[in-house]
């Protein structure tokens, strides 16, 4: 009797947890999905039923030199602030994962705490110590200021991907006569590569995704995608707009397609395919 | 390795216990160098945070503090207003320094910085100010006192001097108490402001109930899911998980602008409800506090989701297993022996979602109402639209702080390094 | 792993390069001109500046900002001044002469300066439009609709939501004139806590009614929409709402709040002279009677008034039917009590969303 009560129960939670799954899940991916065939609407309104298809948006988002610009922007700051987020980071993983780091417990939360700190205090921070040296509306700034809000991402991934790491092969190798450049070269580098190209592609990301950060750093000539998406949904919302977010979800997708690709690689360990 | 350890009395290895000293030494030595190239290796970024992350942000909390433009427009009229004593009011020769130094203020473009700064005391001060400096500067000054009494009526009220001395002074604790909506009255105490003045204290503890709402909510949406997806056979979580990591790399901007096209009164979700005839006026479910709630939970749902994944994937069913064989009841043993062990999980969730809740920007500012702000844009507008800087630092001051708390607390319990992505 | 490596390698090339090729587009001389962007800054291009190129051969480049005086505060304190003329609101021009943001004018650059409309020259900007905040409807959907201020605070003879712009700024002026105050004595009211008061008290009335926006380009989408029956907006959206999208809006000028946007010469602009010569060509009635044409935003130049065919001028802030019962912003007002007023604002919006 009792037995039977429980287990009905249990069957019944076994159903409302599917339930809530499935609810949760559409939540989370419905909005995404929703938008993409908008943007093929041949009316300005954001509302079913669709008047006709056509590729109108996406001539105005793609022929627009705003857009155009934003994007040659976002891909510039994009790159550079990766590229001296993902030095500066894994070297300092590559200490941090050290036998012997001193302060070990301090200076890691203080590496990690760009991530945590409010991108706005951030941002005005930087306003306002480096307005006096002209680097409020440059590219500089707003690459100085991405490539700090990166290196947490790329810290922890290399971390990550050190703590499987044997420190016994860069024994070996210097053992074996390398010096301790090679044998970071052709022992470490090509075993962490992949957790550095993964913290890449989040620091990437999070340049990529970035507003704050260039409303108060960059003028109008630093315009990326997010803050003219931005200017777009407080200003003159059109279609265009969902256009821009379309192809972003592909780019996204595509730059996740990347990351799991390159975790594959790194749970496998050796360089082969998956 | 250890020196005490006391020698065998009679050995042939005995020169060895000399010998371990000095390796000992040697072994400290050898450490001592792992260590600094260890640090060496780390200081390049370190360095450029310290740069272009520490320095930044502690000069912006230090602003919170300090009283520049003031004395460095009026340093002679500023020094000789310490030393007066608020009985009366202040010496002639306070009123020559102020004569004069409004004149040469400017002539020198610095007066209208030292109005804004005065205004953020007393509406009245900064066209008091200019105005003076205005006429005065048409007219021959002998007696500074008689002078200024004529230009502005004002400059004989006592309460016009005590806030030109407040401002004055550094370190000052005015704008850390603007930001709780209190200040020094003119007795000397600290006050509240009127309610009607009252605005931050309202929006930390709005910015701390968003955030609190926004993590509960993510955190009943996601502790099943996580269940479910932890449970699942490999080949079907693995597809239910693309539905997560899908929204959780989309743009913020992009599912921002989702919502907005969602919740809209003409958007898709309202044209569907009166499409069905299910209701005859639009919702309002954008530019309150319901789309703001909407929005964040929605971006910071995969959050707490893949938390509390990774947590529960490393929990061996055997557990659950054997307390029900010892006779626990299903439900019992999940949650006296399950919940617990993804607690963990959990609590990285949940700091990540609020945390990140705390310093939330562009989701409440675009589908946010009247009586949604939150701190962060309130900071935004002090920069960027008032430019009082000294509010600002305040606001983030305690900002930091608060969010500085958390991240402790959390790095104590959890540890920061047990943070993943994807 | 190798072409991981070059990407990075080929990644950061091109950005050197295009970082270089940013810097030393800089060199040459041409003006840069920054502007709120938008509708404004292509009725200028077409109305001064192109021709001001074909005549002289000075070329622009065109930037735009989001107002406020940050930026300007930030470059003229790092010594780096890039910008040569500057399109400002009046709190950003009067503060900015205020803090020696701006390079003084010198009046007698601008001819005749009794021809200005009062105030539209100040110590360092003179005007280059009056622009104004109206409020429209829909005629297809209101066919006898409102005339007056007071119409738009009553919502028993006109039910429906409206729409305001999420500022103290002009609601308050206009909650006063609803409630009786003439437009001369508006802001003698304001200056008093019993005046402003009474304008929340006022704006109580419709509290639950109102639909706050907050960039201009929201005004005619939420009439387009029918999200409000009438709306706060600028004069020019929507007169560019019924001229180009052909929306049936009716603006009601009653109560109209006008006020000068500026021309300013940021404080050590490199083309300083050549800025303010600029400046004067563009402030001379021939040509600034040819922006109206592009926008309605009406010229600070008494003279150039005649030179505007009826047709634009019946639609100009200035025109006398619509001239009647116009309240002038009062700048030095909201630059001294914008902070305070505005507390109270979020305070009182607050409380509107919670009731």
């Amino acid at each position: 009797m009792k037995t039977h009560y429980w287990s009905r129960l249990e069957r019944w939670s076994a159903r409302w947890v599917r339930v809530h799954t499935a609810v949760v899940l559409f939540f989370l991916i419905a909005p995404i999905l929703i938008i993409i065939p908008l943007s093929f609407n041949t009316s300005t309104y954001f509302s079913y039923p669709m008047d006709g298809v056509s590729l109108r948006w996406y001539r105005a988002a793609l022929f627009d030199e705003q857009w155009q610009r934003a994007l040659l922007n976002s891909l510039l700051i994009g790159f550079a602030s990766t590229l001296l987020a993902t030095m500066l980071g894994t070297l300092a993983a590559l200490g941090l994962t050290r036998p012997g780091f001193p302060l070990r417990g301090l200076i890691m939360p203080l590496l990690i705490s760009p991530m945590i700190i409010p991108i706005v205090v951030v941002a005005a921070g930087f306003y306002y110590i480096f307005a006096p040296f002209g680097l409020v509306d440059s590219y500089a700034g707003v690459i100085l200021a991405h490539t700090v809000l990166g290196t947490p991402f790329v810290v922890i991934t290399v971390c990550a991907g050190l703590q499987s790491f044997d420190h016994s092969l860069t024994r070996a190798a210097s053992g074996l006569g390398a010096r301790p450049w090679e044998s970071f070269r052709r022992v470490t580098l090509p075993l962490i590569t992949p957790s550095v190209a993964t913290g890449a592609v989040f620091a990437f990301a999070t340049s990529f995704d970035e507003v704050i950060v260039v409303l108060f750093i960059g003028g109008a000539e630093q315009r990326t995608v997010p803050r003219q998406m931005w200017s777009g949904i407080r200003d003159q919302i059109d279609p265009s707009i969902l256009a821009v977010a379309t192809l972003l979800i592909l780019f996204v997708l595509a730059l996740y397609g990347c990351v799991s690709w390159l975790s594959n690689r790194n749970k496998a360990g050796l360089p082969e395919e998956s | 390795m250890n020196a005490t350890v006391p020698a065998p009395a009679v050995s042939p290895t005995a020169p060895d216990t000399l010998n371990d000293a000095e390796r000992l030494q040697a072994y400290r030595r050898v450490k001592r160098r792992e260590s600094r190239k260890a640090l060496l290796l780390a200081a390049p970024l370190l360095l450029f945070l310290l740069v272009t992350f520490i320095a930044p942000i502690g000069t912006l909390l230090l602003r919170s503090v300090q009283n520049p433009e003031v004395p460095q427009a009026m340093p002679d009229a500023t020094a000789l207003l310490q030393q007066w004593d608020e009985s009366g009011l202040p010496d002639a020769d306070v009123y020559a320094a102020m004569a004069r130094e409004l004149v040469e203020a400017s002539k020198a473009g610095e007066l209208g910085r030292v109005a804004r700064r005065m205004n953020f005391y007393n509406p009245a001060m900064r066209s008091l100010l200019l105005k003076s400096a205005r006429k005065l500067k048409r007219m021959s000054v002998e007696d500074a006192q008689l002078a200024l009494l004529e230009v502005d009526g004002r400059w004989g009220d006592k309460e016009i001097w005590r806030v030109l001395k407040r401002a004055g002074q550094s370190p000052t604790p005015d704008y850390l108490l603007n930001a709780i909506d209190r200040h020094v009255d003119q007795d000397g105490d600290v006050a509240s402001l009127p309610p009607e003045e009252s605005v931050y204290m309202a929006a930390f503890s709005r910015t701390i109930w968003i955030s609190l709402s926004v993590t509960l909510l993510c955190l009943a949406l996601a502790y099943p899911v996580a269940w479910l997806l932890a449970n699942l056979p490999e080949r079907h979580s693995r597809r239910m998980m693309l539905l997560v990591i899908v929204p959780f790399w989309t743009s913020l901007l992009v599912r921002t602008t989702a919502w907005y096209v969602l919740l809209q009164p003409n958007g898709v979700i309202n044209s569907l409800l009166t499409g069905m005839g299910m209701v005859s006026q639009p919702v309002p479910l954008i530019f309150n506090r319901t789309g703001v709630l909407i929005g964040m939970t929605h971006i910071m749902l995969p959050f707490m989701i893949l938390a509390i994944y990774s947590v529960m994937k490393g929990i061996s069913p055997v557990y659950l297993r054997a307390a029900q064989s010892l006779g626990a009841k299903p439900l019992g043993a999940f949650f006296r022996v399950y919940v617990p062990q993804t607690l963990a999980g959990v609590g990285a969730g949940c700091f990540l979602v609020f945390v990140l809740s705390l310093g939330y920007y562009i989701t409440p500012a675009l589908l946010g109402g009247a009586g949604d702000e939150m701190i962060s844009q309130l900071i935004s507008i002090q920069t960027n639209q008032q430019l009082n800087w000294g509010l600002a630092g305040a606001l983030s001051a305690y900002l930091v702080i608060f969010t500085a708390i958390f991240y402790f607390i959390f790095n104590r319990l959890v540890g920061i390094d047990r943070l993943r992505f994807g | 792993m190798k072409t991981m490596r070059n990407t990075h390698l080929l990644a950061g090339a091109s950005v050197l390069a295009t970082m270089f090729a940013a810097g030393s587009l800089r060199a040459e001389t041409e003006l840069s001109v920054v502007t709120y962007g938008g509708a404004f800054e292509n009725a200028v291009q077409e109305a001064y500046f192109k021709p001001y190129t074909e005549a002289n051969g000075t070329e622009f480049n065109f930037e735009s900002y989001d107002g406020g005086l940050a930026k300007l505060a930030a470059m003229v304190q790092a010594n780096n001044t890039t910008w040569d003329i500057i399109d400002l609101e009046s709190n950003d021009a009067v503060a900015g002469c205020d803090e020696g943001l701006l390079e003084p004018l010198d009046e007698s650059i601008l001819g005749d300066t009794a021809d200005f409309i009062p105030g539209a020259i100040s110590d360092c900007a003179v005007a280059s439009m009056i622009w104004s905040t109206v409020f429209a409807y829909d005629k297809e959907k209101l066919a006898d609709g409102p005339t007056s201020i007071s119409d738009f605070f009553d919502t028993a003879k006109f039910p429906g939501k409206r729409g305001l712009r999420k500022s103290p700024k002009g609601t308050l002026e206009w909650a006063l004139l609803a409630d009786g105050v003439s437009k001369d004595e508006v802001y003698e009211v304001l200056s008093s806590k019993e005046g402003v008061d009474r304008a929340f008290a006022k704006l109580d009335t419709i509290k639950k009614d109102i639909t706050w926006w907050e960039s201009g380009a929201q005004a005619p989408q939420l009439l387009a929409d029918g999200a409000v029956v009438m709306t706060q907006a600028y004069n020019g959206r929507i007169h560019d709402a019924v001229k180009n999208d052909g929306s049936p809006f009716v603006t009601v000028w009653d109560g109209q709040i006008y006020d000068f946007e500026w021309w300013g010469v940021p404080a050590g602009a490199p083309n300083a002279d050549e800025a303010f010569e600029l400046i004067a060509y563009a402030s001379s009635p021939e040509v600034v009677a040819r922006l109206s044409k592009y926008i309605s935003y009406a010229p600070p130049r008494k003279s150039a008034l005649p030179l505007i065919d009826d047709e634009i001028l019946s639609d100009l802030p200035t025109a006398e039917a619509n001239f009647n019962n116009a309240v002038q912003i009062d700048v030095d007002f909201w630059v001294d009590n914008f902070d305070v007023i505005n507390k109270r604002f979020q305070v009182w919006l607050a409380q509107a969303a919670n009731s």
